[in-house]
């Protein structure tokens, strides 16, 4: 296949479920619009993690801290402030970029396995600012958005926060925008640098770019995406707590990742929908669901070591992104 | 209390810290330095062997020590034969690729930690130790077994590093780490290597389990940390280097303990974190090791 | 209510033994957790009522989680035994927050539209409790709690949620105070974890240990994620009379034992809460040193001398010994001082849903404002723990605090009864006039 047809296929895919999703909303089931807002909103969080690890070949272990920056800016300024919503949200994101770009100016001096280190550890430090603060963020308890703040006006139109239905599309319009994102970055060249640094970081440098600035800028986004995923998380179920800043929320977005397919697009979006189901479905037949899910990560890793999507793009269409 | 015995005090902590430290790391850094590969259940098989030391001591009455002999026996021949068999059976047929053992050993860790808890529940269970006795100083009292878990934690050293400098095992082990198709050639059974380098780590858990449950407590939930801190220990010290485990356990437990007597103790905490993160930011091949090949 | 009450009776007999079954294994464990909730076979034709119960099954809250179960599906029980509610049984539909606000709120966006219960019934975490509220309001769920904290008091939540079960840790703390002053001294040192719940802790009893002209020398703040306390120990003045402490989560064992180990013979007076042994046996080895010490409990966790014979009937109904550990197991020690604000809350649900006369979903603004006409609860068979005083603005309950000292073989015998008045506050906080 030639790589205009594939471009027009691929691009066609990721339309399709996008409409899907769109669709679903019509014949879902209440319980299952609510889970999936907030599984569009983790893919988010995913996608932004997978562009670092998929693409580039970092592996970070404290993108919490990310997440957290993005759900604290949004929701301490409406907390403390009385932000509304749309400056809020748009805050969080630019706490997330900063974060990111100064943890990157520092932590991109490391790579493999002392980068992992790195981030973990830079992610506890933050949660602890969280506790440390607790005057402010009240620490492990949590602050929750005040009521008045839920509903703000956009362009003329009225929006309130508390309807499902608004924050399905809400939270759709943002995995899109993600999924936007993602796709061109890992497109173009800028995209086939990052596989480059992926695959081998020298000769990458040799061939005269500044491998350094391109990790720069990919961390940069990536910890942006995460923090739009938490500053709408908090928006959205209006709440804010420092669990979410705890290493469990690091890890999430990698198991989500690997098991959806790691470099691929479709990939954590899907990884971060069946872990959620895989739960949910599991703790009604049994209080161990997490030895169900262990297990179902075992299989999985075992038959499809490169992830879903990973295993579907080996198999049978190289050309997906 | 007065500054100097605060500080000895926690210094004499810091010294504590650090020899959980290696002990939890002596382990992963094994696995970590001959397979290459992130054991993410390695703190749970140091649950696994807090949990069973907790059992086998209670199963066992009169002297504390008699149990404590016994259960630094069998926890580790029993986690380390757990750990064989998931070598054998999941990790092997992944290739040893790191992505895939960090979601297998994810995995394993559910696995592990939710049979704990559906079997020994979800209580925090004390373990006596073998010999108690308080430590009297003219300022305060202090564990007495605490100070034993020091001297383990020294003796386990010098063996581990007896073992790979000093013997073929150590030799077959080195050589695999070094190149593993090289070794091969030379007709070692890589294999086989990886499977007990893997139960070895494992069982090294165990024991220091086994040997600090009592300073502590069993919990289901106890893997998380240990795993963190030992791994933070094994990269800044240096992929296989024992004297880096050292250094690095030492650096991170005094500089907690420490810290803690400037600060306020968050602080400290935050801190010392940072300082550590910044060791290894301008220092990334660790203090003492040879550069991560990963 | 009386006639319903001996009309059902006649119903059950035909299979009270098959609910003494049932409430035998009550306390044998995950087999007790995962068992369904019996019902009378005469009503079984009727719909049930539904309570969504968000529980700690797993993560760091798990051993209060397995007893708030147990405490919860005894209730239910007894409820059913009882005639259920307006003529309907009770079902309790279990729910893992895995002690995490995420999936505790996800748990109760379940309640409210895949299992449509009637009422959400919370847990203890006070993250899971405070991030679970706002999505509780916005869903119209009503949602009753049994966490302790200070949080629906403080007005931050919203009309759905109630905490009647169980008395706030602000009430808790002011009406120790008096008590401390007076007879174990005025210079007082506090150790505490270094979040909210904490915190509220330092706030409000110190100001309380101000006012009765006492002063607190030092504040401990420990980090939260620290698994080893000696070196904290330090920090306390060598002119404290009274070291008070609240630790949560597992690593307080290691820390009551550092302490020990720390003071030997020659320690102030030590008050603590009893959260941070909950679920602890004090006839631990290395606990000896607990002798003489004093706690905060809510309900007494051994049986006192006077024992009323409701705490007696239940005990056998949820399975406890008169040392509160399981009939079943005596290692399993429960969360004894906790856990009655499950059963007490069951029946102020039902009690509300009485008076509602509550038929189904429709009627939950009636049920609303049926809790919020609540008054007083007296002490009976419903509330075990003892009378209490119900605040319809701040939707919290005010009761009596116990303070037990620590004996021998570590029992505890209950040395002070404070009044409710004792723990009574100024606030101007009123849930009422919001919108419902």
């Amino acid at each position: 296949m030639d790589s205009k047809n594939s471009q027009i296929l691929s691009l066609g895919i990721h339309a399709a479920v996008v409409i899907s999703f769109y669709a679903l909303q019509y014949v879902l089931p209440e319980y299952h619009l609510l889970a999936l807002t907030r599984i569009m909103l983790l893919a988010i969080f995913a996608l932004g993690f997978n562009l670092l690890f998929g693409y580039t070949g970092l592996l970070s272990l404290g993108h919490a801290m990310f997440f957290a920056a993005g759900m604290y800016g949004a929701g301490l300024t409406v907390y403390h402030f009385g932000w509304s919503v749309p400056g809020a949200f748009l805050f969080g994101v630019v706490c997330g970029a900063i974060l990111g770009f100064v943890i990157g100016m520092i932590a991109l001096r490391t790579t493999g396995v002392a980068f992992m280190i790195v981030t973990l550890m830079f992610a506890k430090v933050s949660y602890l600012v969280i506790v440390y603060f607790t005057t402010y963020t009240r620490g492990d308890e949590g602050l929750v958005m005040p009521a008045e703040f839920r509903g703000f006006e956009l362009l003329g139109m009225s929006i309130s926060l508390t309807d499902s239905v608004t924050r399905y599309n809400l939270a759709l319009l943002l995995l899109t925008l993600t999924m936007l994102i993602v796709f061109l970055l890992v497109r173009g060249r800028f995209g086939r640098a990052l596989v480059a640094i992926r695959e081998n970081e020298s000769r990458t440098r040799m061939l005269g770019y500044n491998t350094f600035a391109i990790k720069l800028k990919v961390l940069t986004a990536s910890a942006a995406l995460s923090a739009m995923a938490g500053s709408a998380y908090a928006l959205m179920f209006a709440y804010i707590g420092s669990s979410f800043a705890t290493i469990q929320y690091s890890i999430d977005p990698l198991l989500y990742t690997l098991l959806g397919g790691a470099g691929t697009v479709l990939g954590p979006v899907f990884g971060t929908f069946s872990m959620f189901y895989l739960i949910d479905i599991a703790s009604e037949y049994t209080s161990a669901y997490l030895l169900v899910t262990g297990i179902v990560l075992v299989l999985l890793i075992l038959y499809f070591p490169k992830g879903v999507f990973g295993a579907i793009r080996q198999k049978y269409c190289r050309w997906l992104p | 209390m007065d500054f100097g015995p605060f500080l000895f005090l926690a210094t004499l902590e810091g010294l504590v810290q650090a020899a959980v430290l290696c002990l939890t790391a002596l382990g992963l850094s094994l696995v970590f330095g001959v397979m290459r590969v992130v054991n993410v259940a390695h703190g749970e098989f140091y649950m696994l062997g807090a949990v069973l030391a907790y059992w086998i001591t209670s199963w066992i009455s009169g002297n504390p020590a008699m149990g404590f002999a016994v259960a630094l026996l069998l926890a580790p021949l029993f986690v380390g034969v757990v750990a064989y068999l998931s070598e054998k059976i999941i990790l092997r047929r992944l290739g040893y690729d790191p992505e895939a053992t960090i979601v297998a050993t994810i995995g394993i860790l559910y696995i592990l930690q939710q049979t704990a808890l559906l079997t020994f529940g979800p209580d925090a269970r004390p373990v006596e130790p073998p010999l108690y006795f308080r430590v009297e100083f003219p300022w305060f009292g202090y564990s007495g077994y605490k100070l034993i878990v020091i001297a383990a934690a020294v003796i386990l050293l010098l063996l581990a590093w007896f073992v790979i400098t000093r013997t073929r095992l150590g030799l077959i082990m080195r050589a695999t780490q070094f190149d593993r198709e090289t070794a091969q050639n030379y007709g070692i059974a890589v294999d086989r290597v990886y499977a007990m380098v893997f139960a070895a780590g494992a069982a090294f858990a165990a024991i220091a389990a086994v040997l600090i449950v009592p300073i502590q407590q069993a919990h289901y939930l106890m893997g998380g940390d240990p795993l963190l801190l030992a791994f933070i220990v094994v990269i800044i010290g240096g992929l296989g280097s024992i004297r880096g485990t050292l250094l690095a356990a030492l650096l991170i437990g005094l500089s907690d303990g420490i810290f803690s007597v400037f600060f306020s103790p968050t602080l400290a905490k935050m801190v010392s974190t940072t300082l550590v993160a910044l060791v290894l930011v301008f220092k990334p091949e660790g203090l003492f090791g040879h550069r991560s090949r990963l | 209510m009386k006639q319903k009450k001996e009309s059902s009776s006649t119903d059950v007999t035909g299979v009270s033994s098959s609910r003494r079954r049932t409430l035998k294994t009550i306390g044998t464990g995950i087999a007790a957790a995962t068992a369904p909730v019996w019902f009378p076979r005469a009503y079984a034709a009727s719909e049930p009522i539904k309570i969504g119960a968000q529980l700690h099954r797993t993560g760091i809250g798990a051993s209060y989680g397995r007893w708030y179960e147990r405490t919860a599906t005894a209730a239910v029980n007894l409820i059913n035994e009882q005639g259920g509610i307006n003529g309907r049984p009770v079902e309790l539909i279990v729910e893992d927050d895995g002690t995490d606000p995420k999936r505790g709120t996800e748990v109760l966006e379940k309640f409210a539209t895949q299992h449509k219960v009637d009422v959400a019934y919370g847990t203890l975490f006070s993250h899971v409790v405070i991030g679970s509220s706002p999505r509780a309001g916005e869903l119209k769920l009503p949602y009753v709690v049994c966490s302790e904290g200070h949080h629906v008091a403080s007005g931050k939540l919203n009309r759905y949620v109630f905490q009647p079960g169980i008395t706030d840790v602000r009430s808790q703390v002011i009406s120790m105070a008096p008590w401390i002053s007076q007879n174990l001294g005025k210079k007082v040192t506090m150790m505490f974890p270094d979040f909210a719940f904490g915190h509220d802790h330092r706030d409000y009893f110190s100001q309380a240990i101000a006012e009765q002209g006492g002063e607190v020398l030092e504040l401990i703040a420990v980090p939260p994620t620290e698994t080893s306390f000696t070196r904290y120990f330090p920090r306390i003045p060598r002119d404290t009379e009274v070291l008070y402490h609240v630790m949560v989560g597992p690593g307080v064992l290691t820390f009551v034992k550092e302490m020990g180990q720390h003071f030997g013979k020659k320690r102030p007076e030590i008050f603590g809460f009893i959260d941070s042994l909950e679920a602890v046996d004090l006839a631990t080895p290395q606990l000896e040193f607990l002798e003489g010490t004093y706690f905060w409990e809510g309900n007494p966790r051994y049986a006192q001398a006077d024992q009323s014979d409701f705490d007696k009937q239940y005990r056998a109904a949820v399975g406890v010994d008169g040392k509160g550990a399981s009939l079943a197991d005596p290692k399993d020690v429960s969360t004894y001082s906790h856990m009655f604000a499950c059963w007490e809350s069951l029946f102020i649900i039902k009690e509300a849903m009485e008076l509602a006369g509550y038929r189904s979903v429709a009627d939950k603004n009636a049920f609303i404002e049926a809790m919020e006409s609540l008054q007083k609860f007296d002490e009976g068979l419903a509330h075990p723990q003892g009378n209490k005083i119900f605040n319809p603005k701040l939707h919290q309950s005010f009761g009596h605090q116990h303070i037990s000292k620590v004996g021998a073989d570590g029992s505890m015998e209950v040395v002070h009864k404070t009044s409710i008045e004792d723990g009574l506050y100024e606030s101007d906080v009123d849930y009422t006039q919001m919108a419902l």
